[in-house]
């Protein structure tokens, strides 16, 4: 016996509530939003709080763990695909963080495809190649002209999750060639010169 | 007519309770098995039967008919046109 008390549906909905509230704060201060409508915006909050106390980590409600944190490491919320996600179709997979637009009620989210790779085995060789080859993986830097962030993504962000600045503000910069080795000076001529 | 509907869905998942909300209120029938609540054995069974009809497995995933159509996400229109004819 572990003594672990399973937490009952009430206190599941009081940790939801919470964690709503720190979470909204988080992303609006760092240049996300929360999905306006509520009632979703809960219900997944409140997924990531059954997740956690099923496998120890909040991930994705809309996903289904393999409940090996090293193979979800990808889905634990926010995850690895919210960025690309927001920017293509103005919401995450499961829709808790939307684009400005659509929390502004400019735009509307929908139900959008899976980005993530099946297996772990594929994932894995993404990973490699966006470490051996940014560029051809299509990462590329970026940098907030207003405050000098920068990130390595497909694109800008919507506003710098700094300074607020708009994309626009943002420009592309040549990632650099990690320093190569100092090149051996030659060795010293014997021979004195006149 | 009535159409053989297989959801697959997670309980936790917002678009999942989007689409039994809309299936439940059009009065569509279905089987609902909720993946992330089953026991391994069915996780695996509902795994394989996900993809055999998705390349991209997600949640929710409608299978009507044993296949003539599937339905990938909250789609009402889509579920309007297929499920309800």
């Amino acid at each position: 016996m572990t003594g672990d008390r399973q937490p009952d549906e009430r206190e599941l909905d009081g940790r939801a509530e919470l964690l709503m509230i720190k979470l909204d704060e988080q992303a609006e201060a760092s240049g996300y939003h929360f999905n306006p409508d509520r009632e979703m915006t809960f219900l997944l909050v409140r997924g990531l709080v059954t997740n956690t106390v099923r496998y120890g980590y909040p991930g994705c409600p809309c996903r289904l763990m393999s409940g090996k944190k090293i193979e979800d490491l990808d889905l634990i919320c926010p995850c690895d695909y919210r960025d690309d996600d927001i920017v293509q179709f103005g919401t995450c997979f499961c829709n808790l963080y939307v684009s400005k637009a659509v929390k502004e009620g400019r735009a509307e989210s929908h139900s959008i495809p899976e980005r993530r790779l099946p297996t772990f085995e594929e994932r894995k060789a993404e990973m490699k190649k966006r470490r051996d080859d940014p560029e051809g993986a299509g990462m590329k830097v970026w940098r907030c002209k207003v405050c000098g962030y920068i990130c390595c993504r497909q694109s800008p962000p919507d506003e710098c999750p700094i300074c607020f600045a708009e994309k626009a503000r943002f420009e592309r910069i040549k990632a650099m060639e990690p320093q190569s080795a100092p090149k051996a000076s030659p060795a010293p001529d014997p021979t004195p010169r006149r | 007519m009535a159409h053989k509907v297989e959801f697959y869905g997670l309980s936790t998942c917002g678009w999942c309770q989007k689409t039994k909300k809309w299936l439940d209120e059009q009065g569509v029938p279905y089987d609902l098995l909720y993946v992330d609540r089953c026991t391994e054995d069915e996780r695996e069974a509902a795994k394989a039967r996900m993809k055999q009809f998705a390349e991209r497995p997600a949640f929710p995933l409608i299978i009507v008919d044993d296949g003539a159509k599937v339905i990938q996400g909250y789609r009402p229109e889509e579920f309007e046109e297929v499920l309800k004819k």
